[in-house]
């Protein structure tokens, strides 16, 4: 997550007070972790020295909450160019649960009992993130559909490799240490 | 916990073919559990057995504290009828009546009387999102809609039990999850116990519990647990 990127954004949408970026962030982009005003201070300073926001005295007198920040057209382009990017195709070839099942049929293992296990937890999370759609408004079930597509996303492999744990034992067995 | 309905060392098999071999489940009353596992391993097998509709090789099924195994085909007819609620992946519903006429299906099968059941019938269109539709045929619904309908046949009668074979199975995401808030929400609201068939996780979800279907047997800790 891009936090210069996102505040750059929400300063595209109008000029902004430090006070109002964070309230901003935090209601879109910070469900359950919010942004520390040290670090939306630190990135507005930042983008300012490079020239893609600059500060905009809207009242007389000084102290943070009387600067506005101001999109400069660099830092609009940037927006733009960042926003029509694709992302690089996440889930990675070799995750953490295919290291653990590889390992655990290596060295004789219960792999099928480790494989129900992380269903099991996997579900339970399910469960607590459809009790959060249930409840939440649609910016809460937006994000908890997006981790419930990616856990159902594991889960399918979960059960693929439980199904084929004999013939994987058997390759995996093949290759003499 | 007592439980409301309980498979004990069940076993079926078609011919040679054997579908369980030993289930145990016990659901408890109000209770929503799924049942996953892999195609072929016995899930419809073991809703059917639960529901009354096949009838075991060995073990045994109580609903209620009743052993079915002890009851005529007749006798588990009528527990079906007037205590059980069905919903299955395809919403079966009668092609020649209209859906308000589905729905009071389970009522005049019960022998209330047909104004009365039109009339509790019409009462869950609003509730499930289907105003306007009482007089179409089946035909004339998309598959979302036909699944509310088949849902509200379903609870129409107040079961004590939804049996729910994958009902979200052919609809896509969104529409499946409408018909699983819907299902949910309603068994919620009337203390009905459901167990729910199927293979989506994301379906499952909604459950309080999952239980797992392999070869014939149920594989994860089967205990009740309160809702
Ligand atoms: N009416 C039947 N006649 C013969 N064999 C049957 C019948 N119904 C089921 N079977 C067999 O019993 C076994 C269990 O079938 P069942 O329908 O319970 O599986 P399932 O877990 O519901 O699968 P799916 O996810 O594909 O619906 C399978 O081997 C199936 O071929
Ligand atoms: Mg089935």
């Amino acid at each position: 997550m891009s936090v210069p990127l996102t505040l750059l954004g929400l300063l595209e949408r109008a000029p902004s007070h430090g006070y109002d970026l964070k309230r901003d962030y935090d209601t879109f982009f910070g469900v359950g972790r919010s942004l520390p005003f040290g670090q939306v201070y630190a990135t507005l300073s930042r983008l300012t020295r490079d020239g893609k926001v600059v500060m905009d005295e809207v009242s007389p007198g000084d102290g943070p909450e009387r600067k506005r920040y101001v999109i400069t057209e660099q830092g609009a382009t940037e927006v733009s160019t960042w926003l029509a990017e694709p992302v690089a195709p996440e889930p990675h070839l070799q995750s953490i649960l295919f290291t653990k099942v590889v390992l655990a049929l290596m060295l004789d293992r219960p792999a099928d009992a480790y494989l129900d296990g992380q269903r099991r937890s996997h579900l339970a999370r399910m469960r607590e993130l459809t009790t959060v759609k249930q409840s939440g408004g649609l910016i809460e079930k937006m994000l908890a559909d997006h981790a419930l597509f990616h856990l159902e996303a594991d889960l399918r492999w979960v059960d693929a490799t439980t199904a084929r744990l004999d013939a994987l034992r058997t390759e995996i067995r093949q290759v003499k240490p | 916990m007592t439980a409301i309905l309980s498979a004990t060392g069940v076993e079926l098999s078609f011919g040679a073919t054997p579908a369980l071999r030993g289930a145990d489940l016990s659901v408890a009353e109000g209770e929503i559990v799924a049942v996953m596992g892999p195609s072929g391993s016995g899930k419809s097998t073991l809703l059917h057995c639960l529901a009354g509709i096949l009838a075991p090789d060995a073990g045994e099924i109580t609903f209620d504290g009743v052993r079915l195994n002890d009851l005529s085909e007749n006798a588990r007819s009528e527990l079906r009828r007037d205590r059980f609620g069905f919903v299955f992946q395809f919403g079966q519903l009668v092609p020649e009546l209209t859906t308000v006429e589905n729905v009071a299906l389970p009522l005049l099968l019960a022998g209330v009387r047909r104004d009365a059941a039109i009339r509790r019938a019409r009462e869950w269109f609003g509730r499930l999102g289907l105003d306007g539709l009482e007089t179409r045929r089946s035909g004339e619904l998309s598959g979302g809609q036909a699944q509310r309908v088949a849902l509200a046949r379903g609870l129409v009668a107040g079961p004590r039990v939804l049996f729910a074979d994958e009902p979200t199975g052919a609809l896509d995401s969104l529409t499946g999850e409408q018909v699983m808030d819907l299902l949910v929400a309603t068994a919620r609201d009337q203390g009905t116990t459901v167990v729910l068939v199927t293979h989506e996780a994301r379906v499952a979800a909604y459950a309080d519990r999952e239980v797992m279907v392999r070869d014939g047997r149920v594989t994860t800790p089967a205990e009740a647990v309160a809702p």
